[in-house]
Order: C-alpha cells, then sequence, then structure tokens
C-alpha cells in the first residue's frame, strides 16, 4: 500500500521503504474510502444480473473492497442504478436515495438509467435516472458486460481520490443530506419541481393531449 | 425419472372431447345464435356473445375439458370501432381453443372469467388497464402495470405516448432535411411526460398508494385474544423479491393472513413499442422479456411469426434452436435454484457455484451472438448465423463432461441439507386442481403432480425427435420444485447430447436476411415451453410491416397468481421461499 500513498516530494529513506508512507491526511483519508465503498443491494432490471455476476468468482469485486452490498440503504454508500427506472419505480428510487448517508455516490448502469435506453420512447420509461437524482458514473452498454462495470467503478474510485477536503460536502453545512424531490404519480409522472411549468403549460395548451377515456 | 411411471401416476388434465374442430362445433351447436366462427381471413376460433359468455365457458371446462386457459388479452380492431377479449383455452392432450367477445369501444363492458378460470384474475386486470374493458365480476378490478389514476389506456390506438413520433418505425419524422428531429426535443418539460389540458399538480390527490391495500382481506377473529392485523410491504426494494416485486402482506402475528402481489415497477412498455416495430425490429426487445433467458424467449417469437407466415427453418437451424433453448435452460434453474437458496439464508454460496457454470454458458452465447445476455440471435426463418469455429469442441467439453458432473455435485451439496428440507418440505403447497385452475406452468405446474410439458404434448420446432423425459413430482411443495429443476436439467443435458449428435451441415436461413418482411393478414398464438413455464406469443397483423397486435402471454406473472393462495397461513419468511420457488423474472412479469 504505502508506496502509491507517498507523495512524490518527500523522500522516505531507502531503508523504511515499505513500511513507513508520508501522506496528507486528505489523500490517506480519500484512498481508505475509495477502498471501502459499499454498495446497496439494489437492482431493477437486465442490468442487475450483470452487477450479480461482477460480484461472483470470475470478476469479483471484493478485489476493489466493494463486497460488502448492503440491503438497507442507510448502510450504502453506492446506489448502483442497475436497469430501467419505470415511473411506478421512480418514486421510490429517489426516497431512497434520499435515505443514503453522506457521502453517497451513484453510478448510472446501462443504456435505461443512463437515458432510457430501448424502452425510452414508450410512456412508462424515465428517460434517464439523471432527470432526478445526481449521477456520478455512467456505463454504457445493454446490459453493461462486468467488466465495463468494473472500469465505472475505478472511475468512481478515482473520482473519490481526487476529492478536494474543501468539497467533501458532508462536512460543512452546505448542502448536507440535500433531500430530493420525490415525483408524485398523477395523471402521469410529475416532478414537484416542475410543477410552475407544468402549470404555465397547461395555461397555454393545447398539448399533445390524450383523447381516449 | 421413468416418464410411463410419471404419466400414470400424475393427476392428468381432462382429456378433451375431440379436436378442436369438435368442441367448437359442440360450442356452437349448445348455444345457437351466440357462438358464430370468426370467419375473418386469418383468423381462427369463435366468437360468443357477451352475454352468453360465462355459460359457454363453463361448458368449455365442464363438460369439454379444457381446464387451463392459458391467456387472456385485448385487441382494439380500431377501424371498425370494436375492442375484443380474446381467450385461448386448452384441455389436456388438444390444441388451443380460441373464442372471442367483441364490444363497442364506447362502452366496453364484459363479464369476468375469474369465477371460471381463475387464471383470468391479473390477465383480465392488464386488458382492463391497458384497453379499459371493464371485466364486471371480477373480485379486484384495479390497474395493474400502470397505477391507479393514471390517464387513459395506454394501448388504444388513439392513444399516444409522450414521446410519439409516427405509427411506424423507422421514423421519417426524424429525417426531413437531412438532420435530426428527435421527439424528445420537442416536449416542453425536457421528459417523457405529458398532462391533459388544464392539470393542476398542485391539486393532484395522489390515489395511486391507498388504492393498493383495497382488496385485501383482513381477518376478524370472532373468539380468543383479540389481536389486530398489520400490514407490510415486502419491496419493491427488497433483496428477496428478485427485482422490483411488491407484496403487500396483512400479518397476524407473523403468520400470512392475506398477500397481494403489486405490479408494474419494471412496465417497460413493451406490447405498445413492439406495435411500432417491424416484425424483425421486435426480436432484440424480447431478449428483454425473461431476461435471463433471452435465447427461448427470442425462439417463441419467431416461431409465432413463422406460424403466421407459414415457414419454416432449415434443419441445421432447427437444431441450433433447440440446443440454445436448453442451454438456456440450465442456465435459468441453475439460477432459479441459487436464489432460491439465497431466499432460505446460504447467502451467495449456491449463487457463486451457479454462476461459474452460467459463465461457461455464457461464454458460448457470446461466440455465437456477440453478446451475454442479449444474444438477439434467433431470426424469422432460422437463425442470425452459424456456429463459428470451435463452437461445437466447446459446448460438447460442456455438455459431455463439465456440467453433468456439476449437476451432480450440486445435487449433493445441496438436496440433502438438513436445514433446506425442513424450510422447504411441505411449505407452500399447490394442489393439482388449483395448479391447473390458477393457470401455474413449468416446474411450478408439473410439481403438483402434473405431467404437462408443451415439448411433449404439443411439440414445436423438433422436439418430438428427442428422447427426454417430463420430470414430475407430487408434493406440490417448494422441496419438490427444487428437486424438478434439478432433474430437468440433466434431461436438458440429454437433449442437448441428441441434438449436438445429429445435427445436420446446410444453410442456417431461409430468404435473405432483411429488417422487414412481408407477413399476410391474421392472427397466431404460439406458445413454447420456456425455462419458467408456458410462454406465449399472440400476435396480430393486419398485413402490414409491423404487427397490429403484439402480446406475450406471461408465464411469470401468470404463476404469480396463486402465490396468494400458497402463502396464507404460512409464516412471513415463508413467503420469499415460496415466491423464490415460483422463479420469476420481473422484466417479463411487467414488461
Amino acid at each position: 500500500m504505502t508506496d502509491e500513498l507517498t507523495h512524490p516530494n518527500i523522500p522516505v529513506p531507502e531503508d523504511l521503504k515499505g513500511t513507513v508512507t508520508l501522506a496528507t491526511w486528505e489523500k490517506f483519508y480519500n484512498w481508505c474510502r475509495a477502498r471501502s465503498v459499499w454498495p446497496m443491494f439494489f437492482g431493477l432490471a437486465c442490468c442487475a444480473f450483470e452487477m450479480i455476476a461482477m460480484a461472483t468468482s470470475r470478476f469479483d469485486f471484493a478485489r476493489f473492497g466493494m463486497e460488502v452490498m448492503r440491503a438497507s440503504p442507510r448502510q450504502a454508500d453506492l446506489m448502483i442504478v442497475a436497469g430501467t427506472v419505470t415511473k411506478k419505480m421512480a418514486p421510490q428510487v429517489v426516497r431512497l436515495y434520499n435515505q443514503m448517508a453522506e457521502p453517497r455516490y451513484v453510478v448510472s448502469m446501462g443504456a435505461c438509467a443512463n437515458g432510457g435506453g430501448p424502452f425510452k420512447e414508450g410512456y412508462s420509461v424515465v428517460s434517464g435516472i439523471d432527470k432526478l437524482i445526481p449521477v456520478d458514473v455512467y456505463v454504457p452498454g445493454c446490459p453493461p458486460t462486468p467488466q465495463a462495470l468494473l472500469h465505472g467503478f475505478v472511475t468512481l474510485h478515482k473520482m473519490i481520490e481526487n476529492t478536494k477536503y474543501k468539497d467533501m460536502i458532508w462536512y460543512h453545512n452546505r448542502g448536507q443530506g440535500e433531500e430530493f424531490a420525490i415525483p408524485v404519480l398523477g395523471p402521469d409522472i410529475f416532478d414537484p419541481r416542475q410543477i410552475p411549468l407544468i402549470q404555465s403549460e397547461a395555461a397555454k395548451t393545447p398539448v399533445a393531449a390524450n383523447d381516449s377515456e | 425419472m421413468n416418464e410411463q411411471v410419471a404419466e400414470s401416476e400424475g393427476v392428468q388434465l381432462d382429456a378433451a372431447v375431440g379436436s378442436v374442430e369438435q368442441a367448437s362445433q359442440a360450442l356452437r351447436e349448445a348455444f345457437p345464435g351466440k357462438v358464430r366462427p370468426d370467419e375473418r381471413e386469418g383468423y381462427e376460433g369463435v366468437i360468443v356473445d357477451a352475454d352468453a359468455l360465462v355459460d359457454a365457458a363453463l361448458f368449455l371446462r365442464d363438460q369439454l375439458g379444457f381446464r387451463y386457459l392459458s391467456s387472456v388479452t385485448g385487441v382494439d380492431y380500431a377501424n371498425d370501432g370494436l375492442l375484443e377479449s380474446v381467450y385461448h383455452a386448452y384441455g389436456a392432450e388438444s390444441g388451443a381453443l380460441v373464442f372471442k367477445v367483441q364490444v363497442g369501444c364506447g362502452n366496453p363492458e364484459i363479464p369476468s372469467l375469474v369465477s371460471v378460470w381463475p387464471s383470468a384474475n391479473f390477465q383480465e386486470r392488464e386488458s382492463y388497464d391497458m384497453y379499459g374493458i371493464r371485466y364486471a365480476g371480477h373480485p379486484n378490478l384495479q390497474r395493474i402495470l400502470t397505477w391507479e389514476g393514471f390517464a387513459g389506456h395506454p394501448m388504444r390506438k388513439d392513444w399516444r405516448e409522450p414521446y410519439y413520433e409516427e405509427e411506424h418505425k423507422p421514423f421519417k419524422t426524424r429525417h426531413p432535411d437531412g438532420g435530426v428531429f428527435r421527439a424528445e426535443d420537442r416536449n416542453p418539460f425536457g421528459r417523457n411526460v405529458q398532462y391533459s389540458p388544464g392539470f393542476d399538480p398542485a391539486k393532484w390527490e395522489d390515489i395511486a398508494q391507498s388504492a393498493v391495500y383495497d382488496g385485501l382481506m383482513r381477518e376478524v377473529k370472532e373468539e380468543g385474544l383479540q389481536t389486530e392485523t398489520i400490514t407490510v410491504n415486502v419491496g419493491p426494494q427488497h433483496p428477496s423479491t428478485h427485482g422490483v416485486l411488491r407484496v403487500v402482506v396483512v400479518l397476524d402475528g407473523e403468520t400470512v393472513v392475506d398477500l397481494m402481489p403489486v405490479l408494474g415497477y419494471l412496465h417497460r412498455n413493451h406490447e405498445k413499442i413492439g406495435e411500432r416495430c417491424t416484425f424483425p425490429q421486435i426480436i432484440p426487445y424480447t431478449d428483454r422479456l425473461d431476461y435471463i433467458c433471452s435465447m427461448s424467449n427470442g425462439l417463441g417469437y419467431v416461431l409465432a411469426v413463422e406460424k403466421l407466415i407459414g415457414i419454416q427453418p432449415p434443419e441445421r437451424a432447427e437444431y441450433i434452436r433447440v440446443i440454445m433453448a436448453e442451454l438456456t435452460r440450465i442456465v435459468n434453474h441453475l439460477m432459479a435454484i441459487g436464489f432460491l437458496w439465497n431466499d432460505v439464508g446460504a447467502y451467495f454460496t449456491p449463487v457463486i457455484y451457479a454462476f461459474n457454470e452460467r459463465e461457461l454458458i455464457l461464454d458460448l452465447f457470446e461466440m455465437v451472438s456477440g453478446s451475454r445476455m442479449m444474444c438477439n440471435y434467433m431470426r424469422v426463418g432460422g437463425v442470425f448465423e452459424d456456429l463459428p469455429a470451435g463452437w461445437m469442441e466447446k459446448a460438447r467439453a460442456l455438455v459431455y463432461d463439465r456440467l453433468p458432473r456439476f449437476v451432480d455435485e450440486f445435487h449433493r451439496l445441496l438436496s440433502e441439507n438438513e436445514i433446506w428440507r425442513s424450510r422447504s418440505m411441505g411449505v407452500g403447497i399447490l394442489p393439482a386442481e388449483q395448479a391447473v385452475a390458477m393457470g401455474a406452468s413449468g416446474p411450478l405446474l408439473r410439481a403438483s403432480g402434473v405431467p404437462y410439458d408443451i415439448r411433449r404434448v404439443e411439440p414445436y420446432s423438433i422436439y418430438d425427435r428427442f428422447d427426454f423425459d417430463v420430470v414430475v413430482r407430487h408434493n406440490a411443495d417448494v422441496y419438490d420444485r427444487f428437486l424438478v429443476r434439478m432433474e430437468e436439467m440433466r434431461q436438458s443435458l440429454r437433449i442437448l447430447r441428441q441434438a449436438m449428435n445429429q445435427i445436420p451441415a446446410g444453410p442456417v436461413q431461409t430468404g435473405k436476411k432483411n429488417w422487414t418482411m412481408k407477413v399476410p393478414a391474421g392472427e397466431a398464438y404460439h406458445r413454447i415451453e420456456a425455462p419458467k413455464g408456458e410462454l406465449g406469443f399472440y400476435l396480430v397483423s393486419d398485413g402490414g410491416s409491423n404487427p397490429w397486435r403484439y402480446h406475450v402471454r406471461s408465464t411469470s406473472m401468470i404463476n404469480l397468481t396463486p402465490l396468494a393462495e400458497m402463502c396464507r397461513g404460512h409464516k412471513i419468511a415463508d413467503v420469499v421461499v415460496i415466491l423464490g420457488s415460483i422463479d420469476i423474472t420481473l422484466g417479463e412479469v411487467d414488461r
């Protein structure tokens, strides 16, 4: 472990190399965090099986310190949105994200979570989870192979390692545990943040309206 | 297991009276003037008047022996102003008797058949949700795939989704002046949503959640200690619901009083998208139905289209299809057993064993199709490409050597486990009579003592050439379902060995490859024995490039019908085990 953490400008005596490391606290802290990310045991659709495949012997994400999958959002750091987010499921996904403690990360896995995927044109699919919650890493594919997802994790680890202390919002009073608006199932799903827009559009009409019923 | 013994011991579906033609003749004679043959070009079966429907259904079930109602679905014949409800009923050895009820679009109401065939329960709700056909007398006629409060019935031809562009793909509106213009760019909300004029979200009252609890039974005790029941939601985010299934359970202490699966959390408008696509364009979507068994889904769909067109794939393609379908069955059963054990508490150990072998089979799929899970390999009139060099050697090593040893090892590892036996034996009993009435199929039905396997009773593709046993067990509990799957893997290996020995050389595709095809007007229903059970595809073509109606008879959804029946009286911890033993995939449940 030691050599990768040691700051290049701080010389470590030759005989102590391998046992002693000199690094900034920020670097050490991030290094620890990046190697103990606990994902939430949370699958939505097809991608969930490639996510599970990644947990099993051939791919084995325990190598990255991630093998502890938690079913409770309270104990998880990482939400892998593995699959299609439907309108009916979207309130639950946002609620789960709200329940996660900071620092929390989101990996959007597969075409559907990234932007609706092959089902985008339909009526019951949210066109991308990033419309509702912030996403840190997007993994393309339908479904992404386990290798692709691992690459996504490595990318996330790099992101965590490069976080500056001043950007760690959970140590400052701004934005901590921010609640994201939970969409409501109306005649069609609506985001409370969009209510003024919907009202102004409704006043404009006619929109593409449905005649049936 | 010896098949002769199994079939003589098993509870048979009643033998139907003669052929389907004779049965429909008898039906017409019993209800003169109320039942008439469907004379549209390319259609089959009879049309029943709505007021005679329940009597005709009882006659079919009790007098003619059509005790298994496979599929119920709606069709919107918008040009004629008609909505149609289509039923496919089967007897023990007979083909499908198709009967239909037609009603006007204005006030569509049809008597419910739940009292005759309980398997109609979820399917009638789905048809109500999608088409707005009200089934009078249904015990709990609520929306099932969308939510209570949703505007409109999305499968109606005049209903348009927010990102609607055109009726047919490829959308010409996308390239009017050489540039690309998408419907989503024109949506004022920047999202996949639309609202009717005058809708005010600030005044909206959310009924989607409260409506769910209405259909549940709450027990009032006459004597003894007065306790209150509590209602608990399992899911949609729960590690043991195999996806995003939600189960609402009413509990008395830890004992289940009533239970209701709430579906639709993975409803991806499969059928509506299917109606926009040309016939071959649907094939990749079928992969995403039951995403564990993409090869089987593709097979079911292309067989339905081939039935409609009336073509036969070449010999070699038939063998390749059977090989792929049986490999898929092994993958599915491995995963079903692994996840069932997860639910019991053997956290991930059997799954890791199972996934080791799954990876090897997925390697084979990747070699032929280029993709591990979503193979998109079946084609109308054949398969996508011939087997690549070296594929057969790899597959033989697996099928002849590694997998048989693994299945034995898996069996030794799991079957005699004391904890497993005490958790699963006598749990979730589903008697044969109920299993048939509730439309159960696949291992769930065969573990209840009904030797019904579509590969045997109505052989499709070339399954009549292979020697294999229909696995049946009689205790109808979770343990037997587990053993049926174990044994079916061995039978699949038997079929695979025969197919690999007999496979001839030759072409793998009739006709040339094309993204669209000419399909005559008419209807076709084709069902296969998918790993999870009976997977049916109902297609209506109007002679155009894409289907007028495309419906999937989803095994997983209909196999959930008896869940409440199986769980009542058990503890809450058994619910997840019973659910695991049914083996569902949410992609297929909700489509």
